[in-house]
């Protein structure tokens, strides 16, 4: 299984590439991409020094441009498209359907991959991307289990890529608008979820209040772990009940599954985080290194030392496993 | 925009659970009787450096250059104001935040900041943890964030030190740092271990 | 009357309901709405969660031929988010049903591509090259998501060639999907020994923030915003950048009275202000918002 790791700047990109990954993903510093954060991704310049030193050392370089193009703004999708080819990107990780559209009409030859943004979850949906668009892979939603996994990839034309580590979206991605709902902005349209210019951490009294769009997302009494309030891990009442009623702040981690994966004919293992540091960023990707090397060899897995890397110090195998539902 | 009214008083250690791997007291009190300006003018020097080595370091900020960053070393007498426009940067040093109307505060002990500044930390890892608190304009951290994490800002960098002896100086640095970090109990699980990444 | 420059008067489409209502509430409420509500197609059929479907079953056929001889034009809807292999094939069914169908992703989609067909609002169709490509594989009306902002309904009205564009225009928003069951998970169920827990919230359970704000509203898989979107003064502008379909979402309020609201603001009989006062009046789960529209937070009402 290719390893694709995440890189928001070009050193994240030379470290991920040093630490052992096959394959890095990466976005444009615009709104063409989901993670368009403050301070992260790339100019056209970086992705081509970054795409020249991945290549010198056997890596390949995804470019994700996973947003939905902005009504009368497509031209800058389509120029991100140009540029990425121009930089000598391996594939580009595309989710919309005019963009895919117009990307395989445009570049034939170009490989595409189909973004989780995509959210196809289904062989027929999946056969039909890559009928209508030529797609050589597809991401799939976290919302499958391995078994599931398993009878997609035996139905379906192209190479399948799972998400293995990091932030775990509770919703199917590309089909959620909680963040624009609480602040205006979200994945699809602005590349961002929660965004941290719409997020207000304040001390009150002995708790710590963390707000999005000025709705309370959770609150954390002294000495208890933080998170970032992502929506869907806040802390909500319902029926006079203060819960996590979508999930708990938790990071994905499959190194327990990683035999299972393969066995349902998995291509590629992707570990969230473009937004994380080199430090989760190195820590990480040595991990899988070491685990996928040990897999192929036929080695023992080494035990996961990941867990002060997730959030809220907690890992779960999602929605691989049935009872997570 | 977020809210960014400051909180006048320092930060209550004990509410926010910061504060592992403080200085030992003898230090703090000891820092406290020395001047700021030398230290001023350290700071200064070192900002230099880094930016002779990655002029386009701050241009990441974007937006966010124009704002004004407390960096405060809990443990510390003194705290840090950076603001780290692209042309003509400063970094100021006061004993209190005082009357200093910041968009964005950083707070943890010097040696968690000193290990975010050379990579040894990941951010969020600490944040989680609460080694570290954020209070103010969130989105103005993660951009400084973002472009301190690209600058790659080895110690030995930092420190002006030439090519080819950096990397030897930022390994005996990140080295002594960390016997500190164990002696003084920093968090030490979201540490990357030293040595195995340049 | 409303008349738009090239699609004629803009009429009224009643979107399927979203939630678990008990079948003979359900079979009643279509039975109204064939008899008294003013609405031009019915968009009827379980989008949320197949485990509801069973149950109406035995009646769906009824309830959509009472439709049809009330003169409304009836489609089919297609679940959301097909994963179990009987919910595939389902889905693919669809395509024979004899029907006009209205696709909720791309399972659906590609069961259908070639034939007419509608677009839900689940389906992202965010600029004019993925409605153009819709439309070559047979869309013929494109329900837009409720997050689309006035800025970019403008450029779909204007680049739109076959398809109708619909808006969502009351009801509460459907926000997310998930394979995650939160109704069973709220009561400490698991998914697959669920109860059909979610049959006891009829306009959905409600979600407060932890300082008792009205946030969020949960429907099995779907999570809804709390707010009730009640679009009214923007209609004609609306109408004006080549909108000709409102799309009114199914609750437990008088829906005969929100169909004839609108109905009589399209028809110049009743101004914006006095749909506003009268959808009020009618006990909605919550208030009224309208911000995404307006580029805002969708939770907000922009006046």
């Amino acid at each position: 299984m290719e390893l694709v790791c995440p890189a928001g700047t070009p050193s994240a990109l030379r470290t991920a590439v040093d630490a052992g990954a096959d394959a890095v993903y990466c976005g444009f510093r615009d709104e063409t991409n989901a993670r368009n954060f403050p301070g992260l991704n790339f100019t056209p310049q970086e992705l081509a020094q970054g795409v020249a030193y991945a290549h010198d050392r056997g890596a390949k370089v995804l470019v994700a441009i996973n947003t939905f193009a902005r009504a009368g703004g497509t031209n800058l999708w389509h120029r991100a498209v140009a540029q990425a080819i121009e930089a000598r990107a391996d594939a580009l990780i595309l989710a919309d359907l005019g963009l895919l559209a117009w990307a395989s009409r445009a570049y034939p030859a170009q490989r595409l991959h189909l973004s989780v943004q995509a959210a196809a979850a289904t062989p027929p949906a999946i056969r039909f991307y890559a009928e209508r668009y030529g797609i050589k892979r597809v991401v799939l939603p976290r919302v499958l289990t391995v078994n599931e996994i398993a009878g997609i990839v035996a139905e379906i034309p192209c190479e399948a890529e799972v998400f293995a580590f990091g932030g775990l979206c509770v919703m199917t991605e590309g089909r959620c608008l909680l963040s624009s709902y609480a602040t205006g902005e979200s994945p699809n349209m602005n590349g961002v979820c929660s965004p941290a210019a719409h997020v207000d951490y304040r001390q009150e009294g002995t708790t710590l209040a963390a707000r999005l769009g000025g709705f309370t997302i959770d609150r954390y009494s002294a000495g208890q772990p933080a998170a970032y309030p992502t929506l869907c891990k806040g802390t909500f009442m319902v029926d006079g009940k203060a819960n996590h009623i979508f999930e708990e702040p938790t990071s994905l981690n499959v190194l327990e599954i990683l035999p299972a994966l393969k066995a349902a004919g998995v291509s590629a293992l992707k570990i969230e985080g473009r937004q994380r540091g080199k430090a989760y960023l190195a820590a990480v990707v040595r991990q899988f290194r070491s685990a996928l090397d040990a897999l192929e060899a036929g080695r023992t897995l080494p035990a996961s030392t990941l867990g002060a890397l997730t959030e809220g110090g907690r890992e779960t195998t999602g929605a691989y496993k049935k009872t997570w539902r | 925009m977020v809210d960014m009214a400051p909180s006048s008083s320092g930060v209550p250690n004990a509410a926010f659970g910061i504060g592992k791997g403080s200085l030992p007291w003898p230090i703090a009190t000891f820092m406290s009787t020395l001047p700021l300006a030398p230290l001023e003018i350290a700071g200064n020097q070192v900002l230099r450096t880094a930016l002779d080595c990655r002029p386009g370091m701050f241009s990441r900020l974007d937006v966010y250059s124009g704002k004004l960053f407390a960096i405060d070393p809990v443990d510390c007498p003194f705290v840090f104001l950076l603001e780290p426009r692209v042309e003509n940067p400063s970094l100021r040093v006061r004993t209190s935040l005082d009357g200093v109307s910041w968009d964005a505060r950083i707070s943890a002990v010097m040696l968690v900041l000193l290990g975010l500044l050379d990579g040894t930390y990941d951010g969020d890892a600490l944040f989680f943890t609460r080694d570290l608190v954020i209070e103010g304009d969130t989105a103005a951290v993660l951009a400084l964030r973002n472009a301190i994490e690209d600058a790659e800002l080895d110690p030995g960098l930092l420190l002006g030190a030439p090519n080819l002896a950096a990397p030897i100086v930022s390994g005996s640095i990140r080295r002594a740092a960390n016997v500190m970090r164990r002696l003084l109990g920093a968090p030490t699980s979201a540490q990357v271990p030293v040595g195995t990444f340049p | 009357m409303l008349e738009a420059r090239e699609t004629g008067a803009v009429s009224l489409t009643l979107g399927p309901v979203l939630f678990n209502w008990p079948t003979p509430m359900w079979t009643d409420f279509y039975a109204r709405i064939a008899d008294e509500a003013p609405v031009d197609r019915v968009v009827i059929g379980e989008v949320v969660c197949s485990k509801r479907s069973p149950f109406r079953m035995d009646v769906i056929s009824d309830v959509v031929e009472r439709l049809e001889r009330a003169g409304k034009e009836v489609a089919i809807s297609a679940l959301a988010l097909p994963t179990l292999k009987r919910e595939i094939a389902e889905v693919a069914g669809l395509a024979g049903c004899g029907h006009l169908v209205e696709i909720n992703d791309v399972t659906a989609l590609a069961a259908i591509a070639g034939t007419p067909h509608l677009v839900g609002p689940l389906v992202n169709v965010y600029n004019e090259e993925t409605l153009a490509e819709l439309e070559s594989l047979g869309s013929v009306t494109v329900s837009l998501s409720p997050e689309l902002p006035l800025s970019s309904i403008a450029i779909l009205g204007a680049a739109r060639r076959k398809a109708d564009l619909e808006i969502f225009a009351f009801g509460r928003a459907p926000l997310a999907i998930s394979a995650r069951c939160y109704h069973a998970r709220a009561h400490g169920l698991p998914k697959d020994g669920c109860k059909y827990v979610c049959e006891q919230d009829l306009d959905g359970l409600e979600v407060e923030t932890l300082d008792g704000q009205s946030f969020l509203a949960v429907n099995g898989v779907q999570t809804l915003g709390s707010g009730v979107t009640v679009l009214g003064q923007e209609i004609s502008q609306l109408h004006a950048m080549g909108v000709s379909r409102l799309r009114l979402s199914p609750h437990t309020c008088d829906m005969v009275a929100v169909a004839n609201a609108y109905h009589d603001l399209l028809d110049g009989r009743l101004a914006w202000s006095e749909l506003a006062s009268t959808i009020e009046a009618l006990n909605l789960p919550a208030g009224i918002v309208n911000g995404y529209l307006h580029g805002k937070s969708g939770a907000v009402n922009v006046s």
